[in-house]
Order: structure tokens, then sequence, then C-alpha cells
């Protein structure tokens, strides 16, 4: 077990092909060997000041402050994100160039995600060549359940990480190896928060808001609607039990991004899922 | 918790640009719209830094402000959250500032 962060052996991303239950390798570098050679320095406490302008600094407590005039000053000016950017380009013009509709799915643990995708494979993999990439911090459930349902799928755990990264996506996809002219659809781990930073190569974002959760959903998190193309609003027969209200739930959403698609969805009754079907095929047509 | 790996990035982008030479302060530009907390950075950056090149280096983060303009009556103006909408009335915006994750520059501790 890492003291640092409390990740311990399996946290490094891991990666199953559920087709042929052979492990993918998705990380090499030790991630545990990191922080013993980062203690072994042995730093002291933390020091942290705010200046007059505002600017904060954090440092360790290693002698006197040097405020002198700037010597060996470089610029950098480089996007913290650029590797990852890189890599999302890249893999959006290898599935560009295939024309592969890829789909980065996101949502709250419990939105019905994997349900969704499931009554897909069902509903509609006999005319539409589905591949999906499951995404989450442990266990082959969701990858499972998919190949159940009838699709080829590879299972991604991330150990603790919250979001699958571009680079996840580049390995794990030359694995599964959509068909052209498939869809493959990334269902990304259920978080509200970090998968809308990383870009992963897809042409479009789906998230799915489900009616047992608030419907302010949209506003607590907004960077994740605001990234969306299309909301899917599932569990939409249990409306009738929940204080859930459909419509403040699709005007939060578009007071944060006025344009998005909203749908109403029952991946249990099949309510609302042929305007899903219809989107996938027109978005294909595109890809 | 992505400010991890977000300073692992910070960490390996200066590293590389630093080339083994020892580093005493870097400067990044984080928007106040950008999904990343600062003191989540400035918590995370030195346990990652130790045992680099970074080790011990000063982190300062220039925060900069939401600006939008406004796509129906063209205004521009400055923007807490994506929430704000023109005076107009309008949500339709255009982002121009907030966004920013950039490493801007690192100091070195000695002219190479």
């Amino acid at each position: 077990m890492c003291d640092i962060c409390g990740c311990d052996d399996d946290a490094v991303p891991t990666a199953m092909n559920l087709q042929t239950g052979k492990p993918i390798s998705l990380d090499s570098h030790s991630h545990q060997m990191q922080h013993r050679r980062a203690l072994a320095t042995g730093h002291g406490h933390l020091h942290e000041h705010v200046h007059s302008d505002g600017t904060r600094h954090v440092h360790a407590h290693h002698g006197p402050h040097h405020h002198a005039a700037p010597s060996g000053l470089v610029d950098i000016e480089t996007r913290i994100l650029a590797k990852n950017d890189a890599l999302a380009a890249d893999n959006r013009a290898w599935l560009a160039e295939q024309q592969v509709l890829a789909i980065n799915l996101m949502g709250a643990p419990g939105a019905g995600k994997t349900a969704l995708l499931e009554r897909t494979i069902r509903d509609i993999g006999a005319q539409m060549s589905l591949f999906v990439l499951e995404g989450d911090q442990a266990t082959l459930n969701d990858g499972e359940r998919i190949r159940a349902a009838g699709a080829p799928v590879i299972q991604v755990n991330t150990g603790t990480g919250c979001h699958l990264d571009a680079d996840m996506l580049a390995r794990s996809m030359k694995e599964l190896h959509p068909t052209r002219r498939s869809i493959m659809v990334i269902e990304n781990v259920g978080n509200l928060v970090c998968p809308a930073l990383f870009d992963l190569g897809e042409r479009r974002r789906v998230v799915v808001l489900s009616a047992t959760e608030g419907d302010d959903k949209p506003l607590k998190y907004p960077h994740m609607f605001r990234a969306a193309d299309l909301v899917l609003l599932n569990k939409i027969d249990l409306l009738p039990y929940v204080e859930f209200d459909a419509v403040r739930a699709i005007a939060n959403a578009r007071s944060l991004n006025p344009d998005v698609s909203v749908m109403r969805v029952s991946a249990r009754t099949g309510e609302g899922l042929p305007d899903w079907y219809d989107w996938l095929q027109l978005e294909l047509r595109n890809a | 918790m992505h400010e991890l790996g977000i300073s692992r990035n910070i960490v390996a982008i200066v590293g590389e640009a630093a080339k083994g030479r020892r580093v005493r302060r870097v400067t990044l530009e984080i928007g106040t719209l950008s999904g990343i907390m600062p003191d989540a950075i400035l918590f995370c950056f030195d346990a990652v830094a130790q045992g680099t090149s970074l080790a011990g280096a000063t982190l300062e983060i220039r925060e900069i402000k939401g600006r939008a303009r406004c796509l129906t009556c063209q205004a521009e103006f400055e923007i807490a959250s994506f929430l704000t909408a023109c005076e107009c009335g309008s949500r339709r915006l255009a982002h121009i500032a907030g966004e920013e994750l950039n490493v801007k520059s690192m100091e070195l501790d000695e002219v190479a």
C-alpha cells in the first residue's frame, strides 16, 4: 500500500479483453517507487504564503526566501494537458479515418449508463456494429454485462484513477479494434467531475442523468453538462415516484449549454429509446 | 482528485524543459473556470516534485478570471461561473478567458 496517496498495488490501471480473457498492459511506471524516491529526499513541512498581489506560494521550508531579480527565467508556455490532448488528437484522427463514431458516455455512478448500453446492444446490435470500452475503478462486472448483451468489450480498471484518459483509450482501442463504420461507446468512470476535463478523442459526449438524482445536478457539476452534446434523461418510468422535476432539470442543463440536445428515456421500459437510436444512426452517418 | 495527475503533468513538463538543471520557481496560469482548484495543486505539487529537479521549488499560481463575450449584444464582461448570463438576458456566450491551464515559465537556480 502506498502511504502517500493511499493507493495499493491495484492502483495501476489495468485492462482486460473479455473476448480472449487476455490482460492488456496500460502502465509501465512504478507509482510507489516514485513516492519512495520522493520520501527519501526527506523534506520538512510545507510553507505557504500569500503576496499582496494575490499570488500564492508553497514550498518546503528550506532557508530564507529569495526574491531577487529573476535569473535563468525560461518561458515554457505549455498547456498542462498538452500530452493528453495530443494523444486525444491522434485517437480522433484514427477514429475519423476508420469512420468510427466514438462516444464518451459519462454520468454519476448508478445513473444507468451500463443498463442503457445493454439495452442498446440488444435492441440495435443487429443493425449497427457496437463496440464498448468499459471504465471502472475495479471489477469486470460491467464488462461481463456488456459481453452477455452481445458486444465486444474491453474492461479498463483505473485503480484509484477517477477518469479515463487519452492514453488508456489509445491502448485499449488497439485491442478492441472497432471495425470500420462502427460505433464505439466508451463508458467512462462514474463521476461527474474529472472525466469532463480529459479529452479522449471522442466525437460526441453524452451525459446520462437519471430521475433518481437531483434535478439540480447540472448546476452542481457545470463542467460536465457544459461539455455535453447530448443529455439522456434516464429512468423516466420512475418520475411519478420521485421529486425529480424533469422540466427544471432540462432548464438547468440548458442554462449552461443552451443548444444541448436532451432526450427522455427509460433503459428499463424502452420508452424514448428510438430517439437515441435515431441519433446514433445519424451521428454514425456523419462520422 | 485529478489535481494529483495534473501536478504530475506539471512536474513532467517542467522537468523535461529543465534538462536536469535545478528549478527554483514554476509559474502556472490557472483560469477560475478551468475546473482545477489551485489549493489542491499547491497541496500536491511539493509531494510530486520531491526527488526531481523541481524539489523545493516555489510554485506560483496566477489565477485568470473568467471573461465572456455575449453573442447576442457583443458586450464583454467578467464571469464568475458558467451560469453567469449577460445583462441583456442572453446565455449565449463565447468564453474568452478563464479556462487556462498552462505552465507559463520556470526560473532556474542559475543561468546555464
